[in-house]
């Protein structure tokens, strides 16, 4: 039992990455009706932001890892991470728009690609050890707090799920509260429309893609603090396995990508404690395929019909 | 009886068992690329069936050329040799041991294919990366298949004749296909899905028709590949590998065999002259490190393509000028 909770613990820490990569295929899914295929790669761009300017910021605060310094590299790489994420938008998706799907992913995996190999040339295709920003230990539980206590849990994790949730909430205030929400929102229900209502359809899609960007780059920055090992192509795998999450939960969905992230995390550690670690790629795909077989809706998602 | 499609297969096929007989004359750099290109034509042509005439999207083909590898080599290796003395001589076992590998990667491409193409070009491009991924991940696990050694012994069968005849056998099967009632169904499909449907198509049937048509023609290609490197590894059927196919058709022209043809070609020359000039010591260390690596130039050859040229370089001869992907 205390195994079990164990690898639950282990998944959660994994699939809030997850959900936060998710929730930026979602958004982009939802305005734009594609899948941004470049987004996995924005996220390792988010881990190297943090790799090159996350011992910079650590000076700001002092000698040493601290927690003050590691928010400031988090802010930072989200930043640049949404700014990448605008000007990837404005190149290569927004001439476009208005052109068949297929050629708009095809774009779409060209700069997928590019951003992996040019990643590989810059940054070097060996894996890199990410700087300490925080100080990671076991936190101690108490005996009398009787079986618990045999839990093991890192200050990494509390952080990373503690962040999760916060990125979480403030993404549900600006989606549901803000005006620029509404106008997303407005949007994803139907474009022309929105663009009738004086809505100006191409700051709310750079937003979005700004939005989904910052996340990625938060997720880089915290996958690196629980494995601080980085590598210009480890958006790859995570980008596909959020990708799952997004079509899970029902891509379009907001707390459906939250949800799916955790469940595909919670999935994988389950799989690799009580299975295999061999099958922890297989399993996701073939849960993948499950979905698009019996539910393709995803878990939250609902039908749209499509019009002629 | 005789059209001149038929003529002309019979007619090219003759000219490559000819030709067969001087190709030992050339240096094996060139024999190399040589084959390297008749391999990548069958690869690009099939999949210009999915991608190109039916308007999908797969990103996993080289995952059926692996099942199609592996499959071949595995009967060779276990009946090349015991009936090769007996009742069937090699050259029997070897082109058998192909169209098995084509019918293994063919019912890959079913069991793949049913589940994932009623849905659209975007997740059907993600699945297929996955079962790519997956295939790749089953075969460096299986044991008897050589696993991360990969797997070798096989006999080099594969000559300039078996490579380009099935080339040819390829290029007339889609040319003819996409002349038919079924090729009709196809350019229904890639150009108005929801119209195609009302007309009746069973638009389900045709995507699957050309997923399973093209995973066959990969098998094949996959088979020629593994009896003329004579050793085949999992990493050499990954995701780059499928890139490099789908880079071709879309550089050709999605839906336009001849120019894929041409793309193909060229493609597989392409790395060799990098390679060349990434010797050139005069060249910046930065150019030469992106000569070196193909697949930024691929990438953003890509994007630009899309961006400025979407139907290909050599445009589109066989589609309707009103066709979605203009």
């Amino acid at each position: 039992m205390i195994e079990f909770i164990q690898q639950l613990l282990n998944g959660l820490g994994q699939g809030s990455i997850y959900a936060l990569i998710a929730l930026g295929y979602t958004m982009v899914f939802g305005v734009l009706r594609f899948i941004n295929f470049a987004h996995g790669d924005v996220f390792m761009l988010g881990a190297f932001a943090g790799f090159y300017l996350g011992p910079k910021t650590l000076r700001l605060f002092g000698e040493g890892p601290s927690y003050s310094g590691a928010f400031a590299a988090l802010v930072v790489a989200m930043v640049l991470c949404a700014v990448i994420g605008i000007v990837i938008e404005k190149l290569c998706y927004r001439p476009l728009r208005d052109r068949p799907k297929l050629t708009v992913l095809i774009t779409a995996i060209g700069v997928s690609l590019f951003l992996e190999n040019a990643g590989q040339l810059v940054f070097g295709a060996n894996p890199q050890s990410f700087p300490e920003l925080i100080v990671d230990r076991a936190l101690e539980i108490p005996e009398s707090w009787g079986a618990i206590s045999g839990l093991t849990i890192t200050v990494s994790q509390v952080l990373v799920f503690g962040v999760t949730l916060l990125l979480l909430f403030v993404l549900r205030y600006v989606v549901l509260k803000t005006k620029m929400g509404m106008a997303m929102r407005a949007l994803s229900f139907n474009p022309v429309a929105a663009s009738l209502m004086g809505i100006n359809n191409d700051v709310v899609i750079s937003f979005t893609f700004g939005l989904g960007s910052a996340l990625a780059g938060a997720a880089g920055i915290l996958t690196s603090i629980q494995q601080p090992s980085i590598d210009p192509l480890m958006g790859v795998n995570a980008g596909l396995k959020a990708f799952v999450a997004a079509v899970l939960g029902g891509i379009g969905n907001l707390p459906g990508a939250a949800l799916g992230g955790l469940l595909i995390g919670v999935i994988e550690a389950l799989v690799v404690g009580y299975v295999s670690p061999t099958y922890r790629d297989a399993i996701v795909f073939g849960v993948l395929i499950l979905i698009l077989i019996v539910k393709p809706t995803g878990l939250l998602g609902v039908s749209e019909r499509e019009k002629v | 009886m005789f059209e001149r499609s038929k003529i002309l297969l019979v007619a090219t096929l003759l000219t490559f068992a000819g030709l067969s007989h001087f190709a030992g004359g050339i240096s094996p750099y060139y024999f190399d690329i040589l084959i390297g290109i008749g391999i990548n034509i069958i690869l690009a042509v099939g999949l210009n069936l999915v991608n190109g005439y039916t308007g999908q999207f797969s990103l996993g083909h080289a995952g059926f050329m692996a099942v199609g590898a592996y499959a071949s080599s595995w009967l060779t290796l276990k009946y090349g040799y015991s009936m090769g003395s007996g009742t069937l001589n090699t050259t029997t076992v070897f082109v058998l041991a192909l169209l098995g590998g084509g019918l293994g990667a063919a019912l890959a491409g079913l069991i793949v294919g049913v589940p994932s193409l009623r849905l659209k070009g975007d997740y059907l491009a993600i699945v297929t990366l996955g079962v790519n991924e997956i295939s790749k991940g089953v075969l460096q696990k299986a044991e008897p298949l050589g696993a991360q050694r990969g797997l070798g012994g096989m006999e080099q069968h594969t000559n300039f004749f078996w490579t380009f005849a099935f080339a040819a056998i390829t290029i007339y099967v889609v040319l003819n296909l996409v002349g038919s009632t079924y090729g009709r169904g196809f350019l229904a499909v890639r150009d108005d899905e929801i119209a195609a449907e009302a007309m009746g198509i069973n638009t389900t049937k045709y995507k699957v028709l050309a997923f399973v048509l093209a995973a066959f023609f990969a098998g094949i290609a996959g088979g020629l590949y593994a009896h003329f490197k004579q050793f085949i590894h999992p990493e050499g059927f990954n995701f780059l590998r499928s890139v490099d196919i789908v880079v071709m058709v879309i550089l050709g022209g999605m839906g336009n065999t001849a120019g894929v043809v041409v793309a193909a070609t060229l493609l597989t020359i392409l790395p060799e002259f990098l390679r060349a000039v990434s010797r050139y010591e005069w060249l910046p260390e930065w150019l030469r490190h992106v000569a070196e690596n193909r697949m930024i130039l691929y990438s953003l050859l890509l994007i630009v393509l899309m961006l400025t040229r979407p139907q290909g370089l050599f445009g589109n001869f066989t589609g309707k000028r009103n066709s979605k992907l203009q």
